[in-house]
């Protein structure tokens, strides 16, 4: 039995208590959905994509960076629309009919991004997975987590967290509180 | 089948931390606030072990372990006391009730999960 | 402890209940009417805390309890007699435990030691009342078990249960393996003590065992296993001479199951199933998750939106299939009304969880300013929505404070006046016409009209020559930069003035008027709406957006005369506007909307004022109606945008944004300490 002293005896852990999980997820495949923007296709993590929809107009938000295209009402939450191609530095998206906006969730935090398309879902082994070239690439590096070869096509994988994280961050003009 | 553990207390800190720690073990639990919530409870439902605070309102540990040890059913069901009480008037009579055994909090998980293996086998 | 972090956000709010369950009851114990429950409900919350602490290894504030815990179950056991030292001891007491709760949660311990002097007051009452107690808590520091020795060792153990031993549901087969998961297990059972059948009561133990156990493990962790039964058996645990080599166990020696007890739990029941010891108490309240309840609360919003999208729909289909559909859908908007009204009611919350705050501040600023106050509390049950509370309490500790300080006079004032040494402060709430009322009312000195005449044109905040009624000078002490630079003592000081009490009010949506008398005291009246999450707009087109203008910041709205506008110098456009200059804000500029009414004289300028300080003109390109808009986050999926105070969903399903008054007028982003102008007095109401 424990002893008690005070009722403050702090408790020692007697071993390892919480076996991680994580050698074993390490070699689980992971799943991405890609879509493309221009010929380009890119991929984002499934566990992330809330859902996918078609494009609607979106209210203007004053003062936000170019690539934020506004925001939309998503069952009641509002949600904002990034436009990946001009964070990416190709220009801004003419949306259509035709565009499709993917919702994602990272760190409680739901977006939207705005894409010409979505193409497929693939299975991606860890191994697979390349290091991203430092040569070449308009986008930033944070944005990026690597390149999958996947036949003859090349899918990058998009780094929520990085692409999210920055808009939040540096977004909108420094808080005024 | 998962071994059915119910966890009787007022402080959802603890029931939860009993929850957390018999769940990730491998045992189906569910809690009850008060005694006479689990004796509620207890009347549709069947567990192989309980696990209860001494202080509650309504009806304490010391009368839920009377109850259970009245009640046909359950009366062959192992009761852990887990307890601050510091008073050990108040541990015998929960062994006299009938308390198969006791547990002093804070508790240490891989602890609990020793005995509650212990207890109901 | 490793794995429960996560469980902390739960633990802290349970102790914010529970402190108030202890704040709740302590009075009485200070008054000596506390009966037994209620010393029991106190000493139970405590209890709590306690428990829950030791697991997250909080091991100061665990101490603390502790004490505190044990004066109360001397007092639970009577043997500590109530008085009221001890009431007040143990309300400081509680005061402290509330502070190290804090630091706990904050990670900012408070200063090492501040609790010792209370401490070492509760050990005096625990070593006054009994020693007794003091004994039993020395008998569970029990030392810890010691290092197992690493040569295996054999010891014997007689292990023969009394005939109760299944009475409190023990097993002798799991014991029997615990023991064999220590070490090498060999068993003899003992049948002498098995009766005829015919005699046989299933319920009692009759089989007793010899054991022999080979183990590294110590005596201590033998003993462990028999921890639950010792007092319901006989045991000897003997360790033989390891230089006898061990004899491996044979698993076909040991008992074969349950059977050796006779399954008393499929026996016969020998008893009815007993009648509940204590009468049922009805199910009063659940505890919900507060996410629950907003992702209600979006829902309904939602369907409000759907409904009105019906209602639009249905005007496009010919009169003899519309008409129909649209009553119907009017009579469901009413149900839809009540709906939302009921989900809000869920968020609603007593206002005891902000006043029951108060009284430790009164008590420990009477005590320093040596004043002496009574606090009386009305209307606690008031509900009002959790977020509001959450944001009131700030504004109400402020005016608590200020009444304490500049309100009610040191005892021998008073009574110099002819009043009770003792000041009454009123602390209450209630409903009236949709809002909740806070009053905040003292019997002191009331406000100081020369003074603050005094110091207001001192800070040049009226002109020296102005004729101001009592009313006027009594809103001056909330013109911001009016209580700045006061002298800032400890109590009311902190570098807040009143017009940050306006403000945070006003920011809840509210209004805070005034109202004093020289000699009889101040009232403070705070009036704020039920719910921050509905509000009254005012729905503005500019170029091809929607705004929403919250109809409590609106003064009016008009159409003005070209000869009206005048451009200054540095300023930009101002409306003149009964003798008075009122500088315009064009929002289709302020948010770059392309495509809007550039000319004032062709839109329409609605004139909003917040914080109580300048009015603004916003120009739009017209007003699309009032209506009442549910509220949403902006910034929990973006961030803050200034000038936006949130978004809410139109009835086409297009998100509008709402405007934060307080925050579009540029020029004060350029100039935050631009100070206030003179001509800002008449916009005081």
């Amino acid at each position: 039995m424990n002893p008690n002293p005070d009722g403050a005896a702090p408790m020692q852990q007697n071993g390892p208590a919480a076996t991680p999980v994580s050698a074993t997820l390490a070699d689980i495949a992971q799943q991405f959905i890609t879509f493309t923007l221009d010929a380009q296709e890119y991929g984002v993590d499934i566990m992330m994509v809330r859902e996918i929809k078609g494009w609607t107009e979106t209210t203007a938000l004053p003062q936000a960076p170019h690539y934020v295209r506004g925001v939309i009402n998503l069952r009641g939450i509002i949600v904002p629309i990034l436009d990946l191609r001009a964070r990416f530095g190709m220009g801004a998206t003419e949306p259509s009919r035709m565009h499709v906006v993917i919702i994602v969730t990272t760190a409680a935090r739901t977006t939207g991004l705005l894409v010409d398309a979505v193409s497929d879902i693939v299975s991606v082994e860890p191994g697979a997975i390349r290091a991203v070239p430092q040569m070449g690439q308009p986008i930033e590096e944070s944005f990026l987590e690597g390149l999958v070869p996947l036949g003859d096509r090349m899918v990058t994988l998009v780094s929520l967290e990085g692409l999210i994280g920055a808009t939040q961050a540096g977004g909108t003009e420094p808080h005024l509180h | 089948m998962a071994q059915h553990v119910m966890t009787v207390d007022d402080s959802k800190t603890m029931r939860d931390m009993v929850t957390f720690t018999l769940k990730r073990a491998g045992f189906q639990v569910s809690e009850a606030e008060d005694g006479q919530k689990a004796l509620t409870a207890l009347r549709t439902a069947k567990v192989d072990l309980i696990i209860t605070d001494l202080n509650m309102p309504v009806l304490d540990g010391v009368g839920l372990i009377r109850a259970v040890r009245q009640d046909a059913k359950h009366r062959a069901v192992p009761i852990l006391m887990l307890t601050t009480e510091s008073d050990p008037a108040k541990k015998a009579e929960g062994r006299s009730a009938g308390a198969t055994g006791w547990l002093v909090k804070p508790f240490d998980p891989e602890k609990l999960v020793d005995l509650v293996r212990r207890v109901c086998g | 402890m490793a794995g429960f972090d996560h469980l902390k956000p739960t633990y802290f709010e349970e102790c914010a209940e529970l402190l108030d369950v202890a704040y709740d009851q302590l009075p009485a114990i200070a008054d000596a009417r506390a009966d037994a429950e209620t010393i029991h409900a106190i000493f139970r919350a405590i209890h709590s805390i306690k428990g829950g602490g030791g697991a997250f290894g909080f091991d100061r504030m665990v101490a603390f309890a502790h004490r505190l815990e044990t004066v109360l179950d001397l007092l639970r056991d009577g043997r500590l007699a109530l008085q009221p030292q001890i009431g007040s001891l143990l309300l400081r007491s509680t005061d402290v435990l509330s502070d190290l709760i804090a630091g706990a949660r904050t990670g900012e311990e408070p200063e090492t030691g501040m609790e010792a002097d209370l401490l070492q007051d509760l050990r005096n009452l625990e070593a006054g009342a009994a020693t007794t107690v003091i004994a039993a808590d020395e008998a569970q520091t029990a030392p810890a078990p010691a290092a197992p020795a690493l040569a295996p060792r054999r010891y014997r153990i007689g292990f023969s249960p009394h005939a109760n031993l299944f009475r409190s549901a023990n097993e002798p087969l799991l014991i029997l393996r615990e023991l064999r998961r220590l070490g090498m297990l060999q068993v003899s059972p003992d049948i002498s003590r098995l009766p005829e059948l015919a005699a046989l009561d299933p319920d009692d133990a009759y089989l007793a065992w010899t054991l022999q156990l080979e183990t590294t493990a110590s005596r201590v962790a033998i003993e462990e296993v028999f921890e639950f039964v010792a007092d319901d058996c006989a045991l000897s645990i003997e360790a033989e001479s390891d230089a006898e080599a061990a004899q491996p166990a044979s698993p076909a020696s040991a008992p074969a199951g349950r059977d050796a007890h006779a399954a008393p739990a499929e026996a016969e029941p020998p008893r009815a199933a007993a009648p509940p010891t204590a009468p049922q108490a009805p199910s009063l309240s659940i505890r919900v998750d507060v996410d629950k309840v907003d992702r209600l609360v979006n829902l309904v919003g939602e369907l409000v939106i759907n409904q009105a999208m019906l209602v639009q729909l249905g005007t496009y289909l010919p009169p003899e299939l519309g008409s129909g559909l649209i009553t119907g859908l009017e009579t469901m908007s009413q149900h839809l009304r009540e709906l939302q009204e009921s989900v809000m009611a869920i968020r609603a919350q007593p206002v005891r969880s902000v006043f029951s705050r108060m009284p430790r501040l009164v008590r420990e600023l009477s005590a320093q300013l040596g004043k002496e106050v009574k606090l009386v509390l009305t209307g606690e049950a008031t509900e009002i929505d959790k977020t509001v509370i959450e944001q009131l309490a700030d504004p109400l500790t402020h005016l608590l404070r200020n009444a304490l300080d500049h309100g009610i006079e040191p005892p021998d004032v008073r009574q110099a006046a002819g009043k009770p040494r003792q000041g009454t402060i009123h602390l209450g709430a209630e409903h009236r016409g949709g809002r909740i009322v806070i009053e905040i009312s003292d019997d002191g000195a009331g406000i100081s009209r020369a003074k603050v005449l005094a110091k207001a044109r001192a800070r040049n905040l009226v002109a020296a020559d102005a004729n101001l009624s009592d009313e006027e000078i009594d809103q001056l002490i909330f013109l911001p930069g009016f209580s700045t630079a006061e002298a800032v003592t400890d109590v009311s000081g902190r570098g807040v003035g009143m017009d940050v009490v306006k403000r945070n009010i006003q920011a809840l949506g509210g209004r805070i008027a005034v109202e004093s008398r020289a000699g009889r005291g101040s009232r403070f009246l705070l009036s704020l709406p039920l719910t921050l999450a509905i509000l009254d707009g005012m729905a503005v087109a500019v170029g091809p957006e929607t705004y929403i203008i919250p109809l409590t910041n609106i003064m009016e709205s008009l159409r003005p005369k070209p000869d009206s506008i005048h451009a200054v110098i540095g300023r930009g456009d101002v409306l003149a506007i009964r003798g008075e200059y009122v500088p315009l804000t064009y929002l289709h500029r302020r948010f770059q909307v392309p495509g809007a009414v550039d000319d004032p004289c062709q839109g329409i300028v609605v004139i909003v004022e917040s914080e109580g300080t300048a009015r603004v003109g916003l120009v739009v390109d017209e007003l699309l109606g009032q209506l009442q808009v549910v509220v949403k986050s902006l910034e929990a999926n973006y961030g803050p945008v200034p000038g936006v105070g949130g978004a809410t969903i139109l009835g086409d399903g297009r998100v509008a944004l709402i405007l934060d008054v307080s925050r579009l007028d540029d020029r004060k982003l350029d100039r935050p300490h631009q100070p206030p102008r003179p001509a800002a007095i008449p916009s005081l109401h």
